[in-house]
């Protein structure tokens, strides 16, 4: 293998909204750039500006480049050439694109998480608008989704995208690979105010709790305050027997979810569409999550072109006592979001708590009451945000307020 | 070369003379009124036609020769076999080798399998193509490489060319999937049925010399016909006018990406709370992916609502034969058959009517279906800040793509453009069209992924739509989101010489097209 020279990123004539880069060290000659780009007319000297930046930046003055383009966005540019030269130089350096202000919030560890998109982390194409299709969560995925010799180069590619995309509000979520690797994954996303990180093939306390302290860590080092939330995944016949464990041993923990595809697996029997092989997995995992007062979370529905029978699987699930699910699709989300959506009861008693608050505060009283029970801050939120996601799932319409107490 | 130019009523520095002719510079919409008389071509005799009416000669070079083909002559071709076509390029096969040169091209539309016309613009057989260039022969023109200066009309402007007498056909070649004898010919029938044949209309009724192709020839009489006989010269028999496979595709696509389906879904809802959309609505869609799912959610609302289309303008899919099928269409006015479910329709369904652009498009005329349509979606790769739109260029400059009958369409009551934000890195929404191809006050909403822009100018719709709950943005917050998003974008360099010429729907230059500075 040559050392003076890397390659990273993608082309080729399906891909699209990247790059691939070539980079060969040299001891002399300065920088010479070979551009090659679908949009070299509109960009060609801004993409040979970032990167010459970006070569200043971790002070190399003499060097080939190679850059394929097919579209690529400056932080995809920058994350693909920051990878090559990390391939060949050791650096403590790191060149962050701007976290955008849209980008500059957290979650609350009991928000919705009805629908949570899967996004592959390496292929920035499908991230790029991928909040524009509404999930509760966006997963930046770094697990099963990118081959093994791409993990190096999707983490620089995800914490650019945690920094430069906005992702309409969605709670950012990374999966990070399992072991060390993960570990390792948490400083290239912790620092970029990710919301959430989801633990793959978890069984055991002891991984939650070390990548907790390792979160901790980072926002210590870091001077970060901003929280982190967890998800293990629970993905094998061990994980499920360990499910209430880690449901409640660090507070961190804010859901719980299964993988089907691979709790079938470790079971040796195929995955069928009625799930009876999983049952008990799946109401162990509910309870488990319910007992410690956090969500359980549905494992994903691979069909993408069956919106039927993906809806009755959602109407199963939230049945069982589900309150969530994963998309691998965002067709798949309008459905999900609809099926785990409060029903009319809810938002009946929802109206009414509201309501009851509005009443409260128009007469300065610091206690709501409904009738003669007190209403607690949180159900007062909780009911709020029912009402909420009842008008944007267009159950509820928007001046409800005004029809009901005119 | 330099040539001296005005500034038209659009702003634009557009040359008082192509290619030796002298051009009116665009005045406005519906400001120039033309005068004197249609144009008339030759008056035929009798006498000169065979008496049993069998007008079939054994090939398509005997058949031109007989036309008296000679240099400089103009050559009109029709696209109803799209991208399956094996007749334009024979034409210029077979004058090449008679050494005929600077022919002009005429055709109604050019397809990727007419980039080999290239070769015969390079050995000076053809001076200029006055119609459609796309992909290589795009880059081709856009590069200066082509003789002479190429004109883009919409459909409607061919038809108002021809019929004005800008235009003079001296041979029209018309490949029919069916014909006769005597040259009537249909556009079904035969392993290279098109469907319709609506683009071969005025060819027929002004050219000098007609030549019809065909592979399936039947027995007198091709019925119903398009083309009518009695304005036809000479038929040729050839084993093969067009590869089925490629005249229609054998089944048009809903987009599959999510984004252009959210598009589609916005648009749906854009019209359904507008009130556009509505019992007895008239309605054109395209063939494009994003179109076509358009074309579903719509059918969705309409069985929903019990509502029906009066009817629908072709370019006819599967999705619109849908409707007619089930009653919510009552009637495809259909200019072109997109995939095989329309062909098939056609000869099927008494209300799915081959219907010709001659009455759709053309400006010069009493009137036309356009201006009567609610709702029309089109498509543009660019659109700037006062709604003007861009369909025949890229970003970079360089000529992609015919006008089609995008400006034709653009007469329509409610036109509406369903576009991405941004294509990869390049932006839709732009500070100004590289070349102009419809006036702004013509466009009324652009949809993108991202939010809806509607005309200031509509502000009925915007008063209508106040609180809909949909997301609405200025045309400048669209354009301010793509440059956020992509970097701000070069212009591309150009040279003075013109090569290409945009014509208005009523023949005036709205805009050119530079060569590309090297």
């Amino acid at each position: 293998m040559n050392n003076s020279c890397a390659t990273s990123g993608n082309s080729g004539p399906k891909i699209r909204s990247d790059c691939e880069i070539v980079l060969e060290l040299r001891n002399s000659g300065g920088i010479e750039i070979d551009l090659k780009s679908k949009v070299v007319v509109l960009f060609g000297d801004s993409i040979r500006a970032l990167c010459i930046e970006i070569l200043n930046y971790f002070g190399i003055d003499d060097a080939f480049l190679k850059v394929i383009d097919s579209g690529a966005l400056p932080f995809v540019i920058s994350a693909r050439l920051e990878s090559a030269i990390k391939q060949l130089k050791t650096t403590d350096l790191d060149f962050l694109p701007e976290l955008i202000e849209e980008n500059k919030y957290s979650t609350s560890s009991g928000i919705f998480r009805f629908s949570r998109l899967y996004l592959p982390g390496n292929t920035p194409s499908m991230m790029i608008n991928a909040g524009l299709h509404s999930a509760d969560g966006i997963i930046l995925d770094l697990e099963d989704s990118v081959p093994p010799d791409k993990k190096d180069e999707a983490r620089i590619l995800v914490r650019n995208a945690l920094r430069q995309i906005d992702f309409n509000g969605a709670e950012r979520m990374v999966r990070i690979n399992q072991g060390e690797r993960g570990l390792k994954d948490l400083e290239y996303v912790v620092p970029h105010n990710v919301n959430l990180i989801l633990i793959p093939k978890c069984e055991s306390v002891v991984t939650v709790k070390s990548i907790s302290e390792k979160i901790l860590e980072i926002k210590s080092n870091k001077g970060l305050t901003n929280p982190v939330h967890l998800m293990p995944i629970i993905e094998t016949a061990l994980g499920v027997e360990m499910s209430f464990e880690i449901a409640k041993s660090v507070p961190e923990v804010v859901a719980l979810a299964i993988g089907l595809e691979d709790f079938t697996a470790d079971l040796g029997v195929p995955r069928t569409s009625e799930g009876k092989e999983s049952l008990y997995a799946r109401t162990r995992i509910i309870n488990a999550a319910k007992a410690a007062g956090i969500q359980p979370i549905d494992s994903v529905f691979s069909d993408v072109g069956d919106m039927e029978a993906l809806r009755q699987n959602v109407l199963s699930s939230k049945a069982l006592g589900f309150e969530g699910m994963g998309c691998i699709h965002p067709r798949q989300i309008p459905v999900i979001k609809q099926g785990f959506a409060p029903g009319p009861d809810e938002i009946d008693k929802s109206k009414k708590i509201v309501l009851a608050f509005e009443d409260a505060r128009k007469n300065g009283l610091g206690v709501v009451a409904l009738g003669s029970k007190m209403i607690d801050p949180p159900v007062v939120a909780r009911a709020q945000k029912i009402i909420t996601l009842a008008i944007e799932l267009g159950l509820l319409r928007r001046d409800w307020i005004n029809e009901v107490t005119e | 070369m330099s040539v001296s130019t005005v500034i038209n009523e659009a702003g634009r520095a557009v040359p008082i003379e192509i290619n030796g002719k002298e051009v009116i510079p665009f005045k406005g919409i519906g400001k120039h009124k033309p005068f004197g008389n249609k144009y008339g071509p030759r008056i035929p005799s009798c006498s000169d036609y065979p008496e049993d009416g069998n007008k079939v000669v054994l090939t398509l070079e005997e058949a031109l020769l007989r036309c008296g083909i000679r240099d400089g002559m103009t050559i009109s071709t029709h696209h109803h076999l799209r991208d399956g076509d094996l007749i334009s390029n024979r034409i210029f096969e077979i004058a090449s080798a008679m050494g005929v040169k600077d022919l002009v091209w005429f055709p109604s539309a050019s397809f990727p399998c007419n980039d080999i016309v290239i070769k015969y613009l390079e050995d000076g057989t053809i001076n200029r193509i006055e119609g459609s260039m796309n992909g290589p022969l795009g880059r081709f023109v856009s590069e200066g490489k082509m003789k002479g200066t190429a004109v883009l009309r919409s459909h409607g402007g061919r038809i108002q060319a021809v019929q004005d007498g800008e235009v003079k056909i001296d041979i029209a070649v018309l490949a029919a999937p069916t014909a006769d004898s005597f040259g009537n010919a249909r556009g079904t029938g035969g392993n290279s049925a098109c469907g319709v044949l609506g683009y071969a209309k005025a060819d027929m009724m002004f050219a000098d010399k007609v030549i019809v192709v065909t592979d399936n020839l039947i027995d007198l009489p091709c019925f119903p016909m398009e083309i009518e006989g009695n304005y036809v010269d000479y038929v040729v028999i050839v084993d093969k006018i067009g590869l089925p496979e490629k005249i229609v595709s054998g089944s048009t696509q809903v987009t599959k990406s999510p984004d252009r389906l959210l598009i589609a879904e916005l648009t749906a809802a854009f019209l359904e709370k507008s009130g556009i959309l509505k019992d007895g609505v008239t309605m054109q869609a395209g063939a494009g992916g994003t179109s076509l799912a358009i074309a579903v959610f719509i059918h969705e609302i309409f069985k929903k609502k019990g509502w029906k289309s009066k009817f629908g303008f072709g370019g006819s899919t599967k999705y619109m034969v849908d409707m007619l099928e089930h009653g919510q269409m009552g009637y495809i006015l259909d200019a072109q058959a997109f995939d095989l479910d329309s062909v098939n329709s056609i000869g099927k369904n008494a209300n799915h009517i081959p219907y010709s652009v001659f009455n759709a498009y053309n400006y010069h005329s009493k009137g036309n279906l356009t201006s009567m349509m609610d709702i029309m979606i089109l498509g543009a790769t660019e659109v700037d800040l006062n709604f003007n739109g861009n369909v025949v260029t890229h970003s970079d400059g360089y000529l992609l793509h015919g006008i089609g009958g995008w400006q034709n369409c653009l007469h329509a009551r409610n036109v509406i453009l369903p576009l991405p934000l941004f294509r990869d890195r390049i932006p839709v929404i732009v500070d100004e069209v590289t070349t102009l191809c419809g006036p702004g006050e013509l466009i009324d909403v652009i949809i993108t992924e991202r939010g809806i822009a509607i005309n200031p100018l509509r502000q009925d719709l915007i008063e209508s739509l106040r609180n809909s709950g949909l997301p609405f943005k200025t045309i400048y917050e669209l354009r301010d989101e793509a440059v956020k998003i992509c970097g701000k974008p070069s212009k591309p360099m150009f040279e003075d010489r013109i090569v290409a010429a945009i014509k208005w729907v009523d023949g005036t230059v709205i805009d050119v097209v530079r060569k590309i500075k090297a």
